[in-house]
C-alpha cells in the first residue's frame, strides 16, 4: 500500500492546493514535498528490511482488454522515486524569493507533475506505466505556457506535440505487444518473461526508441529541448532536465532492454554509436552558446548521450553508471539551472559574453557555483566522476574506440563550462549599474544542500550501487 | 612478527598525513573572513603537523616494508571493487617529505608574500587543498585514488593560477592549464580502463601482480603505459602538451614554487616511478618516454634563453629539467630521475621564490631589463639565489650537479647520443641561468626612481624559507653521492626495494669504469662553467642588456616567441573549433535537424489546409466523391 500513498499525497496536495491563495500555496507545497521526502526516506528502510512486498498493489481494472492496476517497487525504481521526491522540495525552495503569478495553480501543477512522475516510475504494467508517462506532460505544458518566456506559444507547442507523437509511437508498441504476448497482458513480469513474444522485434525496438528518445533527449531527436528549456520558466526547466528526461533513461532500462531484448541486440551498434555522435555534438555546441541556459541545455543533452551510450552498452559498469549518473545529474542540472537563474533573474541578461565581474560582488554565489560546476565537469569526489567513470568504462568494455571518443566530454565539458564561467563570474563587470546582491536565505539552502549532495554520492556511493544491483542482474540475463 | 606491529603503530599517522592540511582548509575557507592573517598561521601550522607526520613515518617504517591498507570501499559493482587507500613505502615517503616539507616552507613564504592582499585567506585555503589533494596523490594505493589527487591538483593548480581573477588573461592561463591537463588525463583515464579490464583492478598490488603473466612489449601493456604517459604529458608540462605551464606563472609567485616547480609538476615523474615494473615491461614506451623527455629538454632550453621574465625563464627551465627526469625514467633510470625531481624541487623552489622575492622588491617588476645591480640591495635573496642558480647549473658540489651527473652518466651508459643532446641541454641551462642572474643581479640598476627608492630586503618569513632551501640545494646532493667517492648512494639505497623488480627485468646496469665517470663528471663540469663564462663575458663584461621586443628578428624572434607554438594551437585546434562550434549550431542544429521536425509539421498542415477544402456542403459532390471511391474499391477487389 506504500506504493498508493506515495502517489495520494502528492495528487491530494495538488488538489488542496488549488483552493488555497498566495503564499500560503507555496509554504503549502513545500510542507506536501518534504512529507514526501520522509515517505520516501521511510519508503528506502522498508524497502531494505522487507524488500517490495509492502508496496505491491495488484488490482484488475479491465478483464477485456486485459489490464492491471500493478504497481510495486524496486531498486531502480526506488531510486527514481529518491530521485524526484528529493528534487521537488529543492525546486519549490528555490522559487522563494521569486513573485509567480497565480501561485497556487503553478505550485499545484508541480505536485501534480510530482504524482505523475511517482507514478511512471512504480508502474509494473505498461497500460498504466503509459497513463503516467503521459499525464506527466500535460502539467509541465502548462507550466512552461502560461509562466514561460518569449516565444512560449510556439515553443511550448511544439515540445508538446513532439513529445506526444513520440508517446504515440509507443502506444503503437504497446498494442502490438499486447496482441503478440500470449498472454494478452502488459504486465512487465509476464513482458519480461516472454521476451521473444512472437512479434518483430526489429521494428517494434524502434517504437519504444524514438519516443524514449525524444524524451530523453538523443541527437537527433533534440531540437525540441534547448528551446524549451530557455523559455519555459526556471523551476519548469529544472523539473524537465532534473527528473522528466530520466523517465526517458529509465524506461529503456526498465522497458526497452529487457521486453525487447533481440531488438536490442540488434541495433545497439547503431544506438550507441548514435549517443556517443550526440555527445561530441552537443558538447562542441555548447562551446560557443552565448544563451547561458541554452548553454546548459546542450551541455545536458552530452551528459544524457553518455547516459544512454551507457545503457545501450549492455553491461553491469554501464548501467549501474547510468543509474548513478541519473541521480548525479539530476541533482547537478538542477543547481546548474538555478544559478542561471539566479543570474538572469539580477541582471536580466542571457548572454553570457555580457555578465561578467560577478566573482567581485557575490563571492558565496560564484563559490557554490563552481562546486556545481565541478560535479557537472565529474571532477573525482564528486558525484559526476562516479558517474561518468562507470559509464565510460562500460562503453569501453563495448568498443574501446566509442570510449575515446565519448571520453571527449571530460575534455570538452571543460571547455565548455570553465569558458561559460569566466566569462559570466569571472573578470571585471560588463555590464554598467550591475546590482548582483548575493545569495539569499532560500538560494543559500538550496545551493549548500546541492554542494553536499555532490560529495556526499561522490565520496559514497555504495547505498545507489547496491540498491539497483541485483534488479540490473536480473535485466542483463 | 615485529614488523607487522610496527606497520599497525603507523596507520593513524598515515591516515591523518592528508587530513591536517583538509582541515586547515576547512577553517580557513569557512572563517577566513574573522581570521583575517591568523589564517596564514594556521595553515602553514597544518602542514607543519603533516611534515611532522610525514617525518614519524619515514622513521618508523622498517627498511624493506611497507604499508598498504584500505580505509573504505568507493565504488562497487558486478565482481570489481574499488576502495580508498593508502600505500606508504620509501617512494611515497620521499615525496610525502618533499611535499610537506617544501610545502610548509612556501606557506611561510606566502604570510610575507600575500600579506598585502585582499584575497589572503582564499589563498591559504586554496594552498591547503592543494596540499591535501597532493598527498592523496601520493599516497593512494591505486591508480583511482592517484587520480583523485591528479585531478584535484589540477583544479587547485586552476584556482591559483586565476587567483586574480579581476584579470581575464591570468583567467585565460587557467582555463588552459585545466583543459590542457584534462587531455592528459583522458589518457590516464583510458589507461585506467585497460587496467580495470585486463588485469582486473587498479590498486598497484594487483596490477604489478597480473602483468606478471604477460610477455615483455605485449601490446596491451605498451597501450597502458602510453595512454599513462599522455596523462604525464599533461600534468608534468612535456611536449606537446607543455604549453600551459609558462602560461601558469600568471599566479602568485608561491604557487609557481610550490605546484609549478616543486610539487605538482613532478606528479607525472612519481607516478611512472609508481608504476615502474609496467613501464619495464614496455621497453617500447620507455624509448617514446626517453625521446619525448629529451625533446622537451632541448626545446625548452632554447626557448628560456631569449624569455626577458623572470618567472618564464624558470618556467622553461622547469619544463627543460622535467624533459631531464623523463629522460632518465626512458632509460630506466627511475631512482635517478626521482633523486632529481628531490634535488630539483629544493633548487627550482628556492629560485622561485628567490624570483617573488625580488618581484616584492621591485614591485611587482618581473621584466629582467628593468633590474640589474640587485645584489647591492637586497643581499639575502642576492645570495641564495646565486646558490640556486648554481644549483642548477650543475657546479660541484651542489645538488643539481649530483642528480644531473647521474643521468648524463646513464645516457653515456647506454644512449650516447642522448648523453650528447642532453648535455647540450644543461650547456644551455646554465648559460640561461647565470644570464637572468647577471641581468637581475650584477651591472648598476635600470628600472625607474620610483622602484629605486622602493627596493628593499623582504621580511624574515620570507627570507628564511629562502635560507633553509638554500641550504638544502647546497648539501641535497650528498644523499647521493657517486660510486667513483667510496660512499653509498644514500638515495637509491633507500628506494632500492621499490625498483628491485623492474631492476631485474631491465638487465644489471652497466657500470661505467672509474675513470670514465671521473670524465663525465669533468666534462658537465667544464661545460657548465664555459656556459657561464660565455654568460658573464656577454652580461657583466660587455653590459649587454637584451633588446625591446620590438627590435628582435630573425631567429631570435622566432626563439623569443617560443617558436610561435600557441599561435600554432590557437589557428589549428581552438579557432577551428570555435567555428565548428558555431556552424553546427546555425547550419546542423538549426537548418538541417530541425528543419526536418519542422517540415513534419508543415506538411501536416498543408494536408489539413488542402483537404479542408474539399469540405464544401455541396452533397451532390460527396455523392460523387462516394461513387468514386467505391469504385476503385471494387476495381482492387477484382485486381487482387
Amino acid at each position: 500500500m506504500l506504493s498508493l500513498t506515495l502517489l495520494f499525497i502528492p495528487l491530494a496536495a495538488s488538489l488542496l492546493l488549488l483552493f488555497t491563495r498566495g503564499g500560503l500555496s507555496r509554504n503549502l507545497a513545500l510542507v506536501f514535498t518534504l512529507v514526501q521526502l520522509g515517505l520516501t526516506a521511510y519508503a528506502y528502510s522498508v524497502f531494505k528490511t522487507d524488500g517490495a512486498t509492502a508496496f505491491e498493489f495488484l488490482r484488475n481494472w479491465s478483464v477485456k482488454p486485459f489490464i492491471n492496476v500493478h504497481f510495486s517497487m524496486d531498486g531502480v525504481s526506488l531510486l527514481m522515486v529518491i530521485l524526484t521526491n528529493l528534487l521537488l522540495p529543492l525546486i519549490i525552495l528555490s522559487g522563494y524569493n521569486r513573485e509567480t503569478e497565480r501561485p497556487h495553480v503553478f505550485y499545484s501543477l508541480i505536485l501534480f507533475m510530482q504524482f505523475a512522475l511517482n507514478g511512471v516510475f512504480i508502474s509494473f504494467d505498461g497500460f498504466i506505466y503509459y497513463i503516467f508517462w503521459e499525464l506527466a506532460l500535460i502539467p509541465i505544458y502548462f507550466i512552461a505556457f502560461n509562466w514561460g518566456g518569449e516565444n512560449r506559444t510556439q515553443v511550448t507547442l511544439k515540445f508538446f506535440i513532439y513529445t506526444l507523437a513520440g508517446s504515440l509511437l509507443m502506444l503503437f508498441g504497446f498494442l502490438f505487444l499486447y496482441n503478440g504476448s500470449p498472454q494478452h497482458s502488459l504486465d512487465w513480469a509476464s513482458l519480461i518473461a516472454n521476451p521473444s513474444c512472437g512479434c518483430n522485434q526489429s521494428w517494434l525496438f524502434w517504437l519504444f526508441f524514438i519516443a524514449f528518445a525524444i524524451k530523453i533527449p538523443i541527437v537527433p531527436f533534440h531540437t525540441w529541448q534547448p528551446d524549451t528549456y530557455k523559455t519555459a520558466p526556471t523551476q519548469g526547466t529544472m523539473l524537465l532536465s532534473g527528473i522528466m528526461l530520466k523517465m526517458g533513461t529509465y524506461s529503456l532500462i526498465r522497458w526497452l532492454l529487457p521486453v525487447l531484448p533481440e531488438g536490442v541486440k540488434e541495433w545497439q551498434s547503431l544506438a550507441i554509436a548514435l549517443s556517443v555522435a550526440g555527445i561530441v555534438y552537443a558538447s562542441i555546441i555548447a562551446i560557443m552558446q552565448r544563451d547561458l541556459k541554452r548553454l546548459l541545455a546542450y551541455s545536458s543533452i552530452a551528459h544524457v548521450g553518455l547516459i544512454s551510450a551507457g545503457i545501450f552498452a549492455m553491461n553491469i559498469s554501464g548501467l549501474q553508471g547510468s543509474l548513478v549518473q541519473m541521480l548525479a545529474h539530476g541533482i547537478n542540472v538542477v543547481g546548474l539551472f538555478f544559478c542561471a537563474d539566479i543570474i538572469f533573474n539580477r541582471t536580466q541578461n542571457a548572454n553570457v559574453e555580457g555578465i561578467g565581474g560577478i566573482r567581485l560582488v557575490a563571492p558565496k554565489f560564484a563559490t557554490w557555483f563552481m562546486v556545481v560546476i565541478l560535479g557537472s565537469v565529474a571532477l573525482p569526489l564528486t558525484n559526476g566522476f562516479v558517474g561518468e567513470f562507470m559509464l565510460l568504462f562500460g562503453v569501453y568494455q563495448y568498443n574501446t574506440w566509442l570510449a575515446v571518443f565519448a571520453g571527449l566530454t571530460i575534455i570538452l565539458g571543460a571547455v565548455y563550462m570553465l569558458r561559460m564561467y569566466q566569462k559570466v563570474v569571472l573578470g571585471k563587470p560588463i555590464m554598467e549599474n550591475m546590482v548582483f546582491p548575493d545569495l539569499f536565505w532560500n538560494e543559500k539552502l538550496v545551493l549548500i544542500t546541492i554542494g553536499i549532495l555532490i560529495f556526499v554520492l561522490g565520496i559514497f556511493p555504495k547505498p545507489i550501487l547496491e540498491l539497483t544491483e541485483p534488479v540490473l542482474k536480473t535485466i542483463l540475463k | 612478527m615485529d614488523n607487522f606491529l610496527a606497520l599497525t603503530k603507523l596507520i593513524t599517522p598515515a591516515s591523518l598525513v592528508a587530513l591536517f592540511p583538509l582541515l586547515g582548509f576547512f577553517v580557513t575557507s569557512l572563517f577566513g573572513k574573522s581570521l583575517k592573517h591568523a589564517s596564514g598561521w594556521i595553515a602553514s601550522g597544518m602542514i607543519l603537523l603533516s611534515f611532522i607526520c610525514s617525518l614519524f613515518l619515514f622513521l618508523n617504517l622498517p627498511t624493506g616494508a611497507s604499508l598498504n591498507f584500505n580505509l573504505l570501499e568507493w565504488m562497487k559493482w558486478g565482481n570489481i571493487t574499488l576502495s580508498f587507500g593508502i600505500l606508504i613505502d620509501p617512494l611515497s615517503l620521499v615525496m610525502l617529505l618533499v611535499i610537506t616539507g617544501i610545502g610548509f616552507l612556501i606557506h611561510l613564504y606566502s604570510i610575507g608574500y600575500m600579506h598585502h592582499d585582499e584575497g589572503f585567506s582564499r589563498f591559504f585555503a586554496y594552498l591547503n587543498l592543494f596540499i591535501f589533494f597532493m598527498l592523496i596523490l601520493v599516497l593512494g594505493n591505486s591508480y583511482l585514488v592517484m587520480f583523485i589527487g591528479w585531478e584535484g591538483v589540477g583544479l587547485c593548480s586552476y584556482l591559483l593560477i586565476g587567483f586574480w581573477f579581476k584579470n581575464d588573461a591570468y583567467n585565460d592561463a587557467a582555463k588552459k592549464a585545466f583543459i590542457m591537463n584534462r587531455i592528459g588525463d583522458l589518457g590516464f583515464l583510458l589507461g585506467m580502463f585497460f587496467m580495470l579490464f585486463y588485469f582486473g583492478g587498479l590498486d598497484f598490488l594487483t596490477v604489478n601482480e597480473a602483468i606478471k603473466s604477460y610477455p615483455i612489449n605485449n601490446i596491451i601493456i605498451v597501450a597502458v603505459t602510453l595512454l599513462l604517459f599522455v596523462g604525464a604529458m599533461g600534468k608534468s608540462a612535456q611536449i606537446p602538451l607543455y604549453t600551459w605551464l609558462p602560461d601558469a606563472m600568471a599566479g602568485p609567485t608561491p604557487v609557481s614554487a610550490l605546484i609549478h616547480a616543486a610539487t605538482m609538476v613532478t606528479a607525472g615523474i612519481y607516478m611512472i616511478c609508481r608504476s615502474n615494473l609496467l613501464f619495464a615491461m614496455a621497453p617500447h614506451t620507455l624509448e617514446v618516454v626517453m625521446w619525448v623527455g629529451v625533446a622537451t629538454s632541448i626545446f625548452a632550453a632554447i626557448i628560456g634563453i631569449k624569455q626577458n621574465d623572470i618567472k618564464k625563464v624558470l618556467a622553461y627551465s622547469t619544463v627543460s629539467q622535467l624533459g631531464l627526469m623523463f629522460a632518465a625514467l626512458g632509460m630506466g633510470a627511475f631512482e635517478s630521475g626521482m633523486f632529481h625531481v628531490v634535488t630539483h624541487a629544493f633548487f627550482k623552489a628556492l629560485l622561485f621564490l628567490g624570483a617573488g622575492s625580488v618581484i616584492h622588491a621591485m614591485g611587482g617588476e618581473q621584466d629582467v631589463r628593468q633590474m640589474g645591480g640587485l645584489w647591492k640591495y637586497i643581499r639575502i635573496t642576492s645570495m641564495t639565489f646565486l646558490i640556486g642558480t648554481i644549483a642548477i647549473s650543475g657546479i660541484p658540489p651542489l645538488a643539481g650537479f649530483f642528480s644531473k651527473d647521474e643521468i648524463l652518466a646513464a645516457a653515456y651508459n647506454s644512449h650516447k647520443e642522448v648523453w650528447v643532446l642532453l648535455s647540450i641541454s644543461s650547456m644551455i641551462t646554465a648559460f640561461y641561468m647565470f644570464r637572468v642572474f647577471f641581468l637581475t643581479f650584477s651591472n648598476s640598476f635600470r628600472g625607474t626612481e620610483d622602484q629605486k627608492h622602493h627596493l628593499h630586503e623582504s621580511p624574515w618569513t620570507m627570507t628564511l624559507p629562502l635560507v633553509v632551501l638554500a641550504i638544502f640545494a647546497g648539501i641535497a646532493g650528498f644523499w647521493g653521492m657517486p660510486a667513483v667517492f667510496g660512499q653509498t648512494h644514500l638515495f637509491s639505497t633507500y628506494l632500492s626495494p621499490v625498483f628491485e623488480e623492474s631492476k631485474s627485468i631491465l638487465g644489471s646496469e652497466h657500470h661505467a669504469e672509474h675513470s670514465t665517470e671521473w670524465m663525465l663528471m669533468g666534462i658537465a663540469t667544464l661545460a657548465a662553467l664555459i656556459s657561464i663564462a660565455v654568460a658573464y663575458h656577454f652580461y657583466v663584461k660587455s653590459k649587454l642588456v637584451p633588446e625591446p621586443d620590438s627590435e628582435t628578428k630573425g631567429f631570435a624572434k622566432w626563439v623569443a616567441n617560443k617558436f610561435y607554438i600557441d599561435e600554432l594551437y590557437d589557428n589549428v585546434i581552438v579557432k577551428p573549433m570555435m567555428v565548428i562550434s558555431d556552424i553546427l549550431f546555425v547550419l546542423i542544429d538549426k537548418l538541417v535537424v530541425d528543419l526536418v521536425v519542422m517540415a513534419t509539421a508543415w506538411i501536416v498542415g498543408f494536408t489539413g489546409r488542402t483537404l479542408r477544402l474539399v469540405q464544401t456542403g455541396n452533397a451532390g459532390f460527396y455523392l460523387f466523391a462516394m461513387v468514386i471511391g467505391m469504385m476503385i474499391l471494387m476495381f482492387i477487389q477484382l485486381v487482387y
